[in-house]
């Protein structure tokens, strides 16, 4: 599904990341964990094509193809979808509409024609309950006056509704309370399939008791530096990440 | 590189094509020669076969405009217009005296509608519209006049209207905007050429959505339109205004006068979707639209309802306005105005309350682009004697890059002690968060911006007819294509 190979990429000409290489397979669970300034948003933020970072060397491939080379509506027409951490309010435009636009310009790529409105309304529902969402929600202006909880959900709700290939989740967890974080890990753990690969990046360990990976890689400085399953992220609850640094 | 040429080149092809309805129609034309003088007044009265008091009127208007100097104050700079240099009637060539059917009707005429996306065959268009179609000075085609004649409602072109009904216009011409009002305003009721009649009688509510048309072609040609729309007691009408006109290099005038009249309990919305053409990217040509629109809400709990949303032009100087005479009566404008690349506009509204427990809205929302300039200027004055009038007056601008501008000049007079103002503002970027996040969910630059700015309208595009909203929306997309990325 995604092959990153030595990747390094620099902001106004700092390298943040400095050569990372993972692989990831058809329906496989990654955690990224790592400490604050790592480098964990700079990569998601790299492969879904956000603008202002440069690509000093290495590559991505993404189903076979080169990700880099893509514009960021590309990438997500291709299945490429990113859970933002701090999701954006949009004043004035509805939710119902950001989602329409958005299942209907991966439609177009798929070359399928658009969905018309009742077909439409009828897959949301089917979605909303997964998040466990009331429709009102589809008629506010998108984020707009949205808790940190219901930002969150909402993203999983546009996740669900476009059926990613590659799914970047980028601190889901924060700021969401107990209750909030076990709707929207029951969310993703639905959409848990074998052909869809999920990556988590997370600070705390905690997001793992609900989604459970298949990897956890611990990044700092800007690279891998330990990989292992689910154990991994336990011991680093344990033991903080310094060791890390040390070990590294 | 390479790359970025594409990308470049793509976005030129969009910004070039933008204005799609800039073509010219190749039609044989009765025009005056240009220049003014008073025997260019009696010679457009003299065509159009007019009673000696509509003459008289146009000859006094035009000795006051001598003595007139052109506005300065308005935040628009623009080079001086040769008024000499203008011709001031272009009709398309005819045999009869007008059009009697659609039939007699020039095809190439009909045509240009077709291309303009306003189709005048009634049996093709979608019930519940009635257009009439000026083209440079001229109604072209009024369609669906004698169904609305049977409810006693007359829509008919200006200069059809003085000779069928000259006690109404003897009566409501210049009784809202006097031609001593302004300079463009002086100008327009000297050599006005034509426009839509409107008048409905007591208690009727207008059973379709009435809409003009408005189309210059001619090169050098002003356009003065006059509209007069009258809703007696308890009567209800919506009316719809567009305008395009060709991509030419020269600067064109547009000086028009609306004047709506709302007796008791009759409620008038007036929707405009300009779209004149704005000049291209370096603000060469373009027109110049100088325009003055006021509504008297004459009798008690009257309504009138402005709903603008402007996208051409290479300058724009408009405020619908609305005098709050009658008790309980209610003052609405909800305005877009877009500009982008070099168009500049000055627009806003003035609520002149002088009845008791008044109501005015004003919601305006500005966005700029390129090298823009975009000015909100609005009035709103409660008169001694207007007790508990209320206003709340929202402006917010929208910026797009770092090269336009965007300015709030809001006037506020208030000489009664129980009157209500309130005013809000705010201007706001559109975030590269913001079109990420849209990208991200696999939507393009252009989809991007097209809806945030909707959203952003939203207030204003909800009060358009549905059959203009969705003509406004793509309009607002257009008109921005290319400003970002």
């Amino acid at each position: 599904m995604l092959e990153i190979k030595n990747l390094h990429a620099s902001v106004d000409g700092k390298e943040i990341l400095k050569g990372i290489n993972l692989t990831i397979n058809a329906g496989e669970v990654h955690a990224i964990m790592g400490p604050n300034g790592a480098g964990k948003s700079t990569l998601s933020n790299v492969l879904a094509g956000r603008d202002g970072y440069e690509i000093t060397q290495g590559e991505v491939l993404y189903k076979n193809e080169d990700l880099l080379a893509l514009a960021a509506e590309e990438r997500a027409q291709r299945g490429v979808f990113l859970a933002f951490q701090y999701p954006v309010e949009i004043p004035g435009v509805s939710n119902i509409y950001l989602l329409k636009a958005a299942l209907n310009a991966v439609r177009k790529y798929q070359g399928l024609d658009d969905l018309d409105a009742i077909d439409f309304l009828t897959l949301v529902r089917s979605k909303l309950e997964l998040v466990k969402m009331d429709e009102q929600f589809l008629h506010r202006g998108v984020n707009e006056g949205f808790s940190g909880g219901e930002k969150k959900r909402n993203e999983i709700l546009q996740m669900a509704l476009l059926e990613p290939s590659l799914a970047i989740l980028d601190e889901t967890d924060s700021g969401l309370d107990i209750d909030a974080l076990r709707t929207v890990s029951d969310g993703v753990n639905a959409l848990r399939s074998a052909d869809r690969s999920i990556v988590m990046i997370t600070h705390y360990q905690r997001l793992l008791d609900y989604i459970v990976p298949d990897f956890v890689h611990v990044l700092s400085n800007g690279q891998i530096v330990k990989s292992g399953d689910k154990e991994l992220a336990k011991e680093l609850e344990k033991t903080g990440y310094s060791w890390v640094n040390e070990e590294a | 590189m390479a790359e970025q040429q594409a990308e470049k080149e793509q976005i030129d092809d969009v910004l070039a094509g933008d204005y799609q309805a800039g073509f010219v129609t190749d039609i044989e034309v009765d025009s005056l020669p240009p220049g003014l003088t008073e025997d260019t007044v009696r010679e457009i009265s003299r065509i159009k076969g007019e009673p000696e008091f509509l003459l008289e009127w146009r000859l006094q208007a035009y000795r006051h405009w001598l003595t007139l100097e052109t506005p300065e104050w308005a935040h628009v700079h623009y080079p001086e217009v040769d008024y000499q240099a203008i011709s001031y009637y272009s009709a398309p060539k005819k045999k009869t005296d007008g059009p009697k059917s659609l039939d007699e009707v020039d095809p190439e005429l009909l045509k240009t509608y077709e291309k303009l996306g306003v189709p005048l065959d009634e049996r093709a268009r979608l019930a519940g519209v009635a257009v009439d179609a000026v083209f440079d000075s001229v109604s072209v085609a009024n369609t669906f006049q004698d169904k609305l004649a049977e409810e006693g409602i007359l829509f008919m072109p200006f200069s059809k209207a003085v000779h069928e009904h000259p006690e109404l216009i003897k009566k409501y011409l210049g009784s809202v905007v006097s031609y001593k009002d302004n300079f463009y305003a002086a100008l327009n009721s000297a050599l006005f050429s034509d426009g839509s009649f409107v008048y409905i009688p007591k208690g009727k509510r207008c059973p379709m959505e009435l809409s003009t048309y408005f189309r210059i072609n001619a090169a050098n040609t002003g356009q003065f339109e006059r509209t007069l729309i009258i809703a007696d007691d308890d009567a209800y009408v919506s009316y719809l205004e567009g305008c395009t006109a060709p991509m030419r290099d020269d600067n064109q005038l547009h000086a028009a006068v609306v004047e709506l009249v709302a007796h008791d309990r009759a409620e008038i919305k007036y929707s405009t979707v300009q779209n004149w053409y704005p000049g291209d990217e370096n603000g060469k040509g373009g027109i110049f639209n100088f325009v003055t629109k006021r509504a008297a809400c004459r009798g008690e709990s009257s309504k009138v309802s402005w709903t603008q949303v402007e996208t051409g032009s290479a300058v724009t100087w408009k405020y619908p306005s609305v005098i709050l005479q009658g008790d309980n009566s209610i003052g609405e404008f909800y305005s877009v105005a877009v500009t982008n690349n070099l168009q500049q506009a000055d627009t806003g509204t003035k609520m002149i309350h002088l009845g008791k427990n008044t109501s005015s809205t004003i919601i305006s929302k500005g966005i700029s682009a390129g090298r823009s300039e975009n000015s909100y200027r609005g009035l709103v004055r409660i008169g001694p004697n207007a007790e508990n009038a209320r206003n709340h007056t929202e402006c917010d601008s929208l910026l797009m890059g770092d090269q336009c501008g965007a300015h709030t000049f809001p006037y506020i007079e208030v000489k009664n002690p129980t009157a209500q103002v309130e005013h809000e503002a705010s201007t706001s970027k559109i975030s590269e968060d913001q079109l990420f996040y849209c990208k991200q969910r696999g939507m393009d630059v252009e989809d991007a911006v097209s809806m945030i700015v909707n959203g952003f309208c939203k207030d204003v595009m909800r009060q358009l007819p549905m059959e203009f909203a969705v003509e406004a929306q793509n309009l607002l997309g257009l008109s921005l294509e290319g400003s970002v990325g």
